[in-house]
């Protein structure tokens, strides 16, 4: 198989399986490089092995597409068309005159590198959580909605006894139910946005009945368990001292303002927390991929500007697990054609263009509903800490804006520190660039993750001798 | 249902001991250190460099690196991302995790 084309896909979620059974059904060599132990991503997390699971289904959606996908990528890798490496934490994408070098950490000290070569690469790589900052939400006990969710789908973990879920955004409803079902008391789902503004885009939800379906499930489940909602609320503050006792909810008037006296206490252990997510561009940034606000500009073939690099899925933008099947299936095909030198045939992927525009359009359309309140700055208050890992506070934010004229995230950063610890600013840069008043862009990380100095002094050594070699190579014919 | 173990129906093999600052703990194969904590009934095991104060999982998917913990003497481990062994010696950790 070594005289085929090949390509490495980064990321083993719905977007970087489908690509890679599409691009190997078609002649293509696959590596399938991924941080975890199996595949599946954050929509599909398993369950770790060791722990087996007899009905791992029970927390999942769409467990036959899994099924399926995860049977397509057992039979290339036992036809040796793919190979999945897996606990391989991409740190970076170099691009060379004719090929990638793919630069991994391996296993859950990151320490050990390895290289990958391959002649194209495809970028799968998914999204995170956006939590915007508010009184309390450093205690223990408050997560975001989807770690909580990572943790019991994963490791089938919950941290307590009573849960509040908060925020905004769809994800909320499978977290809430899925705690509910696992036995934690979900005390209420609250939610910053009116969702039956969604029933005023009566075009969105008729070209996607099966979400209709998927929302009454859900309220059919919060019913069952009696879970609460509350529309049009947010969590104003987490309670406790060493860890979370309880929130205080409040609701919010039209303009997004907290409504005065409307403030109620509810105990609980546990905040599951998100307003929304946000695409994980390092990679492609580095790569020099062209970006349209935050998500990965890709053509209708999901090729990015840069030739050789495609990409599917939430890194060109937030839009469900359904939605990076289709991509990463068109950028799969896609590839296999132009890698073995021949133009593709749109045709080929007709249904799943055809998903894709309609998953767009529905979730521009969710966009417009979930939206985080308008006022949520007015919640952070001088003391709340909004970057959590160098403990830069609001106030701090506030002075270096106001006071020292700080215009943007990376002046605030210089100035307070704010996105400068480890998880360099993912998880503050929405919130910074808020109390700012600017925008929220891409910022440029040179590196996807930490990297020891070690290997980073090694990295390219090898790689630079056989390019030496070629060189001279090529020089003596 | 009463737990999640149940829910999914697993059945993993026998617990097994690890330490959290010389107490001893019960872990199932496949836990990470986080899950195996929280199933001991602890939420944080780090304070910050600044103001001291405790933390635990906050992303639970490697991203924020809040769940920070000392594993075998090597500080700075993502708790969230780290699956345990037996005889594993877990330590909360201060600050940097250095100056333990």
């Amino acid at each position: 198989m070594t005289d085929r084309p090949h390509l490495a896909v980064i990321g083993a979620g719905p977007a970087g399986l489908a690509a890679t059974v599409a691009a190997a059904a078609h002649g293509v060599r696959v590596t399938l490089i991924d941080s975890a132990a199996r595949a599946g991503g954050q929509f599909y997390r398993q369950t770790a092995a060791a722990l087996h699971a007899g009905r791992p289904q029970a927390l999942h959606h769409q467990w036959r597409t899994w099924e399926r996908l995860r049977d397509g990528l057992e039979a290339h890798v036992r036809a040796d068309r793919t190979v999945h490496l897996t606990d391989h934490h991409v740190w970076l994408v170099d691009r060379q005159l004719n090929h990638f070098t793919v630069h991994a950490l391996l296993g859950p000290e990151q320490e050990t590198p390895v290289e990958v070569r391959a002649d194209a690469v495809l970028l799968a790589t998914g999204g995170y959580e956006k939590v915007l900052p508010f009184p309390g939400w450093t205690l223990p006990g408050v997560l975001t909605a989807g770690g909580a969710q990572a943790m019991l789908k994963g490791t089938l973990a919950v941290s307590g006894r009573t849960a509040v879920v908060a925020g905004t955004g769809p994800l909320l409803l499978p977290v809430a139910t899925g705690l509910a079902e696992a036995g934690v008391d979900v005390a209420a789902l609250v939610e910053s946005a009116d969702p039956k503004a969604f029933l005023r885009r009566t075009r969105a939800l008729a070209a996607q009945p099966g979400k209709v379906v998927e929302g009454a499930q859900y309220a059919a489940q919060l019913l069952r368990h009696r879970v609460k909602l509350l529309t049009r609320h947010t969590v104003v503050e987490a309670h406790g001292d060493e860890r979370l006792e309880a929130v205080t909810v409040a609701a919010l008037d039209t303009d997004g303002r907290v409504r005065p006296g409307t403030g109620r206490r509810i105990a609980c252990d546990t905040l599951a927390v998100g307003h929304g997510m946000l695409p994980h561009t390092d990679l492609a940034e580095t790569l020099g991929c062209r970006l349209d606000g935050l998500d990965v500009q890709v053509d209708d073939e999901q090729r990015t500007d840069v030739p050789g690099v495609w990409a599917a899925g939430e890194t060109t933008g937030i839009g469900g697990a359904a939605l990076s099947l289709a991509e990463g299936h068109i950028a799969g095909r896609s590839a296999a054609a132009r890698l073995h030198g021949t133009e593709p045939d749109p045709r080929t992927w007709a249904t799943a263009a055809k998903s894709r525009t309609r998953l767009g359009e529905f979730f521009a359309a969710l966009d417009t509903v979930y939206a985080p309140p308008a006022r949520w700055a007015d919640l952070v208050t001088d003391d709340t800490v909004v970057c959590r890992c160098e403990e830069v506070t609001g106030g701090a934010i506030r002075e270096a804006v106001d006071g020292l004229g700080a215009g943007d995230v990376r002046t605030v950063k210089l100035l307070t520190r704010a996105g400068m610890g480890w998880c360099q600013g993912r998880m503050c840069e929405p919130a910074v660039a808020g109390l700012a008043g600017c925008e929220l862009t891409a910022s440029r990380r040179p590196f996807a993750r930490p990297v020891p100095l070690g290997v980073l002094a090694r990295a390219g050594e090898a790689e630079s001798e056989a390019e030496s070699e070629a060189e001279a190579e090529a020089e003596s014919d | 249902m009463s737990s999640p173990l149940d829910l999914a129906e697993a059945h993993p093999g026998p617990a097994f001991t690890v330490t959290l600052d010389g107490r001893e703990i019960e872990a199932l194969p496949g836990q990470t250190v986080a899950a195996a904590l929280w199933a001991a009934g602890v939420t944080s095991w780090r304070t910050t460099r600044g103001e001291g104060r405790p933390r635990g999982v906050f992303c639970g998917i490697g991203i924020c690196y809040d769940c920070l913990v000392t594993v075998n003497a090597r500080p700075n481990q993502r708790a969230c991302l780290v699956p345990l062994h037996p005889g594993d010696a877990i330590r909360t950790q201060e600050g940097t995790g250095h100056d333990d």
